[in-house]
Formats: C-alpha cells, structure tokens, sequence
C-alpha cells in the first residue's frame, strides 16, 4: 500500500534505493529480502492493473532508472449516474452465476461507489437475467478471446467421434444459456460456431497474445440468427381433439369447432419437421389433415413407432 | 503480500476514496457496499492507520478516528487527499461488468431499458480497454413478451396479485391460478416468473411465454412470511423426490435428449446408441417424449412404457383409416 502511495504521489520516477529507504517494510530488509520483495509486490500490483512504468527523470544522464504510478493511467475517470442508471447497475452486479465472472463484477461495482455512486438495486424492478457458464471449457475460452490466443480443444458432436480442433476464438455468443465460441477454425480453413458444451477435453492455448484479428464487420449478433428457428414457410391444417393441444392451439391463426368434439387450426410452419414432432406426440388428440406430404410423415411414423414395438 | 494481500490493497485502494465524501458512515454500512465482514472492514483501516505520504514527501499519515470507530461504529478519515480516485476498471472487470448490463438489456421491458441505455454508454466511454472487448461478447437472451413481462413486472413493483392462464405442456392443459409474485427472472434460456401459487400452495415457477394471459388484480400480493424464492446456484432443474427414472437408449437421431435434459448418467452402447438415465415428471410425459423422438428412442426402463406408445401409436394410426 505505501508502495502505491509513494510511486502515486512522486512527480518523477523513484529509483529503487530511494523506495527503500522511504517505504515502511522495505527498510529493515537485507538486499536479497528487499530484492525478492520488491519484484513480488511490483508483480501483484500490476495483476490488480495498477500500471507501473519504469523510466528515468532525465534522458541526458544515464542516472539509475525508477518507477512511478502515472495519476491517469491509475484513476478511474469521473462518472456520474443518474439513480436509476446506478440501480440498473446494482442488477448487473447479480447477472452473474459464474464465481469468477460475479467477483470481477462485484469489484467493478465496488470502484464505482468508491467514486461517489450512490448504488441502491431495489429502486428499479426488471426481469433479472441469470447469466451461468458451467460449460467447463468456458473460462479458458473467455481469457482466451480477451488476450486473443489460440486455443486447442477435443470437441465432439452427438452421434460423431471426437476430434482434435484448433482456433482463433474469435468471440463467445450466449445463446439463450448455452455457451458458443465463434471463430477461425484453422484445420477447415473456414468460419466456425462450436458449443462448449460439447467440449470434452481442455482448452489449451498456445502462442502469444494478440496473435490475431477479428475480422472487421464480425458481427456475433447476425451469426446469433442462424441458431434462431426460421420463420414461418406455409400452414398446416390440423383436427385437435378438445382439450388437448393446448401449446399448438397458442400458435394457431384460426380455430373453427367442428361438431364431434373436435377443432379444426390453422398453424404457421416454420419446421415441417417439428411440427410433425409435436403431432405425433399427441397421440390420438391430434391428426394432420394438411399438408398431404406432411400427413404422410406421420403416418409413416406412427406405423414405424406401432410396429417397431410390436415385433419385440 | 499474498493473493489476500492484493485483495486487500485492491479493497483499500477503493475504501479511501469511498469514504472521502461518507465522513461518519456506519462501518456496518462500509461492509454491506464492500460485501466483506465489518470486522475485514476494520482490519482494512487498521492498516490504513499506518499508511501514508513517504516521510520524504510531508510524512503525514493517513488519519483514521479510532475513538469514533471503537465508541460509535462509524468511519471517519482524513488525510488521504492524494487518494481522491479509486483505481480503474480492468478490462476483465470492465467486461464483466458491460456483458451483465448488456444482459440485462436484453430481457428488459416497459421503461428498464432506458436507463440500462444510458448507464452503458457512460460506463463504455469509462471503461476504455474493457468496453472493446466487449464487442466479442454476445448474450441473446430469451425474448419476453411485451404485454406478460409488462404486467407481471408492474404487479411486482405494486405488491399487486395476479391471476394467471397458464399452459402446463407436460400435461396438456391450461390452467387458471392465483399468484403473489415474487420476482422475476430469466435463466437458461427462458423468462420466468416466481412465486406463492394459492393453486398448488406454494412457490413455483411459471414460464413467461407459457402465461396465456395474465392480469393484474387488486388485491395486494400477501404470500406467507416464510414464501422466498428458490435457491437456483443448484440450477434451474433439480429432480424431484417422488418423480420417476427411465433408462433410454437413443439413436444418434434422439442424441439431442441427452444435451436438451439433464441427464443422471450417460454411456455408449457399443452400437452407437447412447445409454442415459434420466428423471422424469411422469409416464405420460415419457410416453410423449418416446412418440416425438419416433423410433430415435427405446425405454429400457420402466418396462411397461413401450406398451403404451405402441398402443397410442396404433390409436393414432386409426384416425388417418390406414392399416
């Protein structure tokens, strides 16, 4: 701490005698103590980002080189938010379900009280997003999207073998709480979305910082979409028994009653094969009359789904 | 210093500048915003005590009032002026904390996002390094409807009880219930609503985009004292006592099961299938699950499951008349 103060407050580089001899703790140490101090805390400080810059007061001399703590790299700038901008603040603060991901928020916060905002979470009422990272591979994968590094991982999709994958990560996409990287995927040569969750192994990375690009216009949002469902291609005309079918009848255009205890909907389809899905669920509460491709599906699975069992 | 000791200087460095303008603020206070324990906050000052401008400089030390701290509980310090601002945001924290907010953006409805607009563009021109990283984060969460996350979020803001149509797809029907709301949130890709339902007689869960309808009535909410939200760190989904275990082995066309629920337990076959262990609402619910996956899926256990889909498969089969 007083280490901080005294290169704070010094106009010019300090050199390292002079740390030593104003510095409480420094002073009684022998020089191999002082030495391995004075690395350890330089080290630490710079971990909790305090910059420290190594220099020498005058360029003509060849005087002993010293360090300082300049003012601007080291404050937070002024930041003023209005009540409701620091309540919205104070919910941020409880996104995240991930321990590091929260700290790092939490002493975001806390610098931001310290300057002067007045942080009070219960003056605005939202829908409170839990943001979770329980994919393993999540955390290597962030740090490694921050200092832009590439990464190696095992990665397996359902119903294929595993394979051995290397990347530029170029991002990482939440997409309705399941984790993505996006990047370059150097053995394809070619853009790719993997799902962390299929990661079976660790992330490694190898090689220096920075060692790539994103490329400019990457937008995570627009690659977001293709995990989207796709809008809605032509109808369905489906007989829903009464009572049943609630979740289709929710998406239906039109439901007109028929006499024998039966409604007739209109459905908007987006996926013919979801669609199919969700009527073959429904057992005898529900019969696709139109389209005549779509009926024959499920007729085809139903009979697969009644004979496949009976010859057991 | 150890990893603590950097905690401490990091807390310390932000403790100063925080208590510049709070002179007489209640150590206990000092605690809640720091979210430490009151006695780490004056374990803090008691270092505090001993730091201060390189005698070199004027000599002076940091001047914490031990008398008003011991006698009353509360915190006063002086002589720190050359501590005036706390450190800045590293990127790390700038971006975590960037990504929540914009998070919370995302699922903000009626009135919220404005002020989530504005603390973002002020915190990003603040933040520097940490705001342009933040380019290579994106959270899309689940949309909330306009008109259910309007209502709902006004009946919790007015203490107000709601009467809810609500779809239970598991059972196939919707219905009608009485709800003293909670809170509201949004986890694992859904929006949802909690609290005290007088139609089970307890807290539940109700997704948003299942509410059919919801209005706000008059009646104040009054849930019982002892009404609080889940605990969720467990996650969202945590197998009920009395539900039910099936054994599935799914064919690579119904591997999606596994990765879509939370399986118990899963393995390879041999033949390409994957054996899984999962717990399960109920039968009818599997037996659902079993006709939508057609074919993908075979009930290992409970035995008399395969049955029942052939026989709901065939009752099917009769309304398209086809043998």
């Amino acid at each position: 701490m007083n280490l901080v103060i005294t290169l704070l407050v010094s106009r010019g580089y300090v050199g390292k005698d002079r740390i030593r001899r104003v510095v409480e703790g420094y002073r009684d140490q022998t020089d191999e103590a002082f030495e391995k101090m004075f690395e350890r805390d330089k080290e630490e400080l710079r971990e909790i980002g305090i910059p420290i810059d190594l220099g020498s007061n005058d360029k003509m001399f060849d005087d002993e080189p010293g360090y300082r703590i300049r003012r601007d790299a080291f404050e937070l700038p002024r930041i003023d938010l209005e009540p409701d901008e620091a309540a919205a603040v104070g919910l941020a603060a409880r996104v995240w379900q991930h321990a590091r991901l929260a700290r790092q928020t939490s002493t975001a916060v806390v610098k931001l009280k310290a300057a002067g905002v007045a942080v009070d979470s219960e003056a605005l009422t939202l829908v409170e997003p839990l943001l979770a990272a329980s994919e393993p591979a999540f955390e290597p994968m962030w740090d490694a999207v921050v200092s832009r590094r590439r990464v190696t991982f095992p990665y397996r999709r359902p119903g294929h073998e595993a394979t051995t994958r290397r990347l530029e990560p170029w991002g990482v996409l939440s997409w309705r709480g399941r984790w993505y990287a996006i990047g370059h995927d150097l053995d394809r040569d070619a853009e790719r979305m993997f799902r962390l969750s299929r990661v079976t192994g660790p992330v490694v990375a190898s090689g220096p910082s920075d060692a790539f690009d994103v490329p400019p216009g990457t937008d995570l949002r627009a690659l977001a979409r293709e995990l989207e469902p796709r809008p809605a291609e032509g109808t369905a005309t489906v007989r829903l028994r009464l009572g049943h079918g609630n979740a289709l009848r929710r998406q239906a255009t039109s439901v007109a009653a028929e006499a024998d205890g039966w409604d007739v909907v209109e459905l908007p389809v987006s996926d013919p094969v979801v669609l199919a899905d969700e009527v073959v669920a429904l057992g005898p509460a529900a019969v696709v009359v139109a389209p005549e491709q779509m009926r024959a599906a499920v007729v085809r699975r139903l009979q697969r789904l009644a004979g496949a069992e009976v010859a057991r | 210093m150890s990893d603590r000791a950097a905690d401490q200087v990091q807390r310390m460095l932000a403790l100063v500048p925080y208590l510049k303008d709070r002179a007489g603020v209640p150590v206990e206070q000092v605690a809640r915003d720091f979210d430490v324990s009151a006695a780490t906050v004056v374990r803090d000052l008691n270092v505090l005590w001993f730091c201060g401008l390189p005698e070199a400089v004027t000599g002076e030390m940091i001047d914490v009032d031990m008398d008003a701290l011991e006698s009353e509980g509360v915190v006063r310090l002086d002589n720190a002026e050359f501590l005036g601002r706390p450190l800045r945001l590293s990127v790390h924290e700038a971006l975590a904390l960037i990504v929540a907010l914009r998070t919370l953006r995302e699922t903000a409805v009626a009135g919220g996002a404005d002020a989530i607009d504005r603390a973002l563009a002020k915190l990003e021109s603040a933040a520097g390094d940490g705001a342009a990283a933040a380019g290579q984060v994106q959270v899309v969460a689940a949309p909330v409807d306009a008109r259910v996350g309007a209502a709902a979020q006004q009946a919790l803001q007015r203490g107000r009880r709601v009467h809810l149509d609500y779809l239970v797809p598991s059972r196939d029907e919707t219905t009608a219930r009485d709800v003293d709301p909670l809170r509201l949130f949004s986890a694992e890709g859904h929006a949802y609503l909690e609290g005290w339902c007088y139609r089970a007689d307890g807290v539940r869960l109700f997704r948003l985009d299942r509410i059919v309808d919801l209005r706000v009535l008059d009646e104040p909410a009054a849930p019982p004292p002892d009404a609080r939200p889940r605990d969720l760190s467990a996650g969202l989904f945590q197998p009920g006592a009395d539900g039910l275990t099936a054994v599935l082995d799914l064919a690579p066309s119904a591997a999606w099961i596994a990765e879509h629920y939370p399986v118990e337990s899963q393995a390879e076959t041999g033949d390409g299938r994957l054996r899984v262990r999962l717990r399960v609402g109920d039968e009818d619910w599997l037996v659902r699950l079993v006709l939508r996956a057609s074919g993908g899926v075979t009930v290992v256990e409970p035995a008399d499951i395969a049955e029942r889909v052939t026989a709901t498969a065939r009752a099917a089969l009769a309304a398209y008349a086809v043998p």
